[in-house]
């Protein structure tokens, strides 16, 4: 088997942090669309934050949404683009935060798309500050004594949410190892399989490491991400298949 | 069997690579790569060609 | 073709839609639902989509993906709902991107009330939401006028790239008028060159964000004013209404306008001399009615429905400052023909006694 970085990403230096995560999910997406033959068919949504560094990295076409909008607009391009295969790329921040009622009512209505979200359970782009999943004692930007509960509210969890949604797909994956990476990559492979099968809407949340903004090493960061947040938001599938949850 | 290529260019010096190979066959580099981030080298004769670095890359250095 | 009797909203729906309007999102809010309503089940009849979306900016936002995909896309709302869609606008004119959005105006600020009002003007010509950038925005006064500027507007988007919005109000579209509907026409969604689409091989990439972005600093402002100078050169409508040889000239859009006829009728009966400048486009404003203002005329007198007369200062503008202008501002009523006589007799009184 040969590994090689996909045809419809870029051979460029990205945007992105040293050790982001956002690059190992873009190329699972990527190499997801290689495999099943749909690289010239994918349209990309993304928001204005971290994610947005695809329009760098990427060769396929993209368009860009207002914060929090990706998952919604791309709804949009999906309703008039039958056949082509469409990604949301969406932050915590955007997809739970400021676009939550898109990311519900998408689901309600089984939008025929894939909302990827990477959740580094933080603000990136802005410089760090809590975001909906930043975990309980998380020091921010803008909690610095550590996220409380009381006064924060607990991090949300969207397989809480979502999991008796009638969806075709809901699931979370990491990219604290080699191995969780593969998981992710099959993840979001199946979630296209089924947006081609027009299944109805897929969420494919991938928890991803945010050195930069966690105040660490990229090497710390992987293990704070699998030792604290994991734990707290387990990876697996959630639903799978005509929104009957497994 | 075609060997283990690099494209460091692109590399960050992040070394989740170095952290997942089984082989120890990569290690910080002393030289360092493009915009002044740091990067790795590969010892190409101790690598199984597992595919970890691969994987865990961000920054799609590696290709076997 | 035979007319037919429809609700101004339910006109301009349909009229959409014949238009090759395929796409339509939107949030129920009075006096603007029935838009949504009659898309409801008359879009699938014509293969479109029509969502109801979980809000306005819900709407606008989706309504922003379909469009950047070449579809002739609408949304509509009222005055709450509509300031809920400016962020969405500002990206649609950051973008490039056509669409046709509509604002069936009610009164006040906040909540305000469901009756019909023209107090969102400063909001609709001003550009509305965050950045530098205007929308061309028609008027229209009455259920055909509604039909008619639904089914040219796509094309006007299509022209700039841009959004266009149609400023109707709770009378016009709650009330019922014999229209004429335009002939159905379909509309090619991959013709522009430029709509967002899947990658094909041999193609060039195509990405729709800020236009900025891709074209520098150094290119968009020279871009940008090249694209407001050409709206504002042809885009300006408005109808004149026996201005040769008016002293007061009423200056009136959509509904103002319809009784402001009937003002300019019993005036002249009474043998004063009024005429009207009926705004068709309210940005860009229509300047070049008032260049043609003879000698003769003495005051502009805006006839709106707002308490702050927030046409006015367009009207001072476009006359230069070289006339007097007032404004006689209805509040949860449409303007009363005889008041607007007697406001321009008063006004008249009290220019000539400056004289």
């Amino acid at each position: 088997m040969t590994l090689r970085k996909p045809c419809t990403i870029k051979d460029v230096h990205t945007g992105w942090c040293q050790g982001c995560g956002h690059g190992i999910v873009v190329r699972c997406i990527a190499e997801a669309a290689e495999q099943l033959g749909v690289s010239d068919r994918i349209v990309a949504v993304m928001d204005v934050a971290c994610g947005a560094f695809i329009e760098s990295t990427v060769t396929y076409n993209y368009l860009g949404a207002a914060h929090g909008r990706p998952i919604i607009a791309a709804a949009g391009v999906k309703r008039v683009l039958k056949d082509d295969v469409v990604i949301a790329h969406a932050g915590d921040g955007s997809a739970y935060a400021i676009g939550i009622e898109s990311t519900i009512h998408a689901a309600l209505r089984n939008e025929n798309i894939l909302a990827l979200v990477v959740n580094n359970c933080v603000f990136g782009m802005t410089g760090g500050q809590m975001s909906p999943t930043s975990i309980i004692g998380q020091r921010t930007t803008s909690s610095p004594s550590g996220r409380s509960a009381v006064r924060d509210g607990s991090p949300f969890d969207v397989v809480k949410t979502l999991r008796h949604f009638d969806i075709a797909y809901l699931s979370r994956g990491s990219v604290d190892s080699p191995q969780e990476v593969e998981r992710t990559q099959s993840m979001i492979k199946k979630a296209l399989q089924k947006q081609l099968d027009k299944e109805g809407f897929c969420l494919v949340e991938v928890l991803s490491p945010c050195p930069t903004n966690w105040g660490t090493t990229p090497l710390n960061s992987l293990k704070k991400l699998r030792e604290e947040i994991k734990p707290l938001f387990p990876v697996g599938e959630y639903i799978d298949k005509g929104g009957q949850p497994v | 069997m075609e060997k283990i290529k690099t494209n460091l260019a692109r590399c960050k010096g992040c070394f989740y690579c170095v952290a997942f190979c089984p082989k120890k066959a990569i290690t910080p580099s002393k030289t360092g790569g493009t915009n002044g981030y740091p990067t790795v080298r590969v010892d190409v004769e101790k690598c199984s060609k597992c595919g970890n670095c691969y994987r865990i890359c961000p920054d799609f250095v590696f290709e076997l | 073709m035979a007319k037919v009797l429809m609700k101004g909203n339910e006109a301009l729906a349909e009229s959409a839609m014949r238009a090759g309007c395929r796409f339509f999102s939107g949030y129920p809010i009075t006096p603007q639902s029935e838009i949504l309503e009659y898309m409801s089940w008359r879009m699938p009849e014509y293969n479109g989509e029509c969502i109801q979306t979980e809000s306005e900016v819900a709407g606008i936002n989706m309504l922003f993906g379909a469009a950047a995909a070449g579809a002739r896309a609408l949304t509509t709302s009222s005055g709450p709902g509509f300031s809920l869609k400016q962020e969405g606008i500002s990206y649609l004119a950051a973008d490039d991107i056509p669409a046709v959005i509509v604002d069936v105006m009610r009164i006040g600020s906040g909540l305000g009330d469901v009756f019909q009002g023209q107090g969102d003007y400063w909001q609709l010509t001003r550009g509305g939401g965050h950045g530098d950038y205007r929308t061309v925005v028609f008027a229209p006064a009455g259920v055909q006028e509604n039909a008619d500027i639904a089914y040219a507007a796509f094309d006007v988007a299509e022209k700039y790239r841009h959004p266009v919005i149609i400023a109707s109000d709770a009378a016009i579209g709650q009330m019922a008028e014999a229209v004429e509907l335009p002939e159905r026409k379909e509309h090619d969604i991959g013709t522009g060159g430029w709509e967002l689409k899947s990658r094909k091989n041999g193609e060039e990439q195509r990405h729709i964000v800020n236009v900025y972005y891709h074209m520098g600093a150094d290119r968009y402002p020279t871009f940008l004013l090249d694209k407001y100078r050409r709206m504002t050169a042809e885009q300006q409508r408005w109808e004149c209404l026996r201005t040769a040889d008016a002293e007061i000239i009423l200056v009136a859009y959509g509904i103002s306008s319809r009784v402001c006829k009937q003002a300019v009728k019993d005036g002249r009966a009474e043998g004063l001399k009024l005429g009207l400048i009926r705004p068709i486009t309210l940005w860009p404003f229509p300047s070049r009615a008032f260049e043609k203002s003879g000698p003769q005329v003495k005051g502009f007198l805006s006839v709106e429905m707002n308490i702050l007369g927030q046409m006015t200062d367009d009207i001072i503008l476009a006359t230069g400052g070289r006339y007097p202008v007032k404004y006689y501002g209805e509040f949860a009523n449409v303007p009363d023909a005889g008041v607007c006589v007697e406001r321009a007799e008063a006004f008249l009184r009290e220019i000539r006694g400056k004289i």
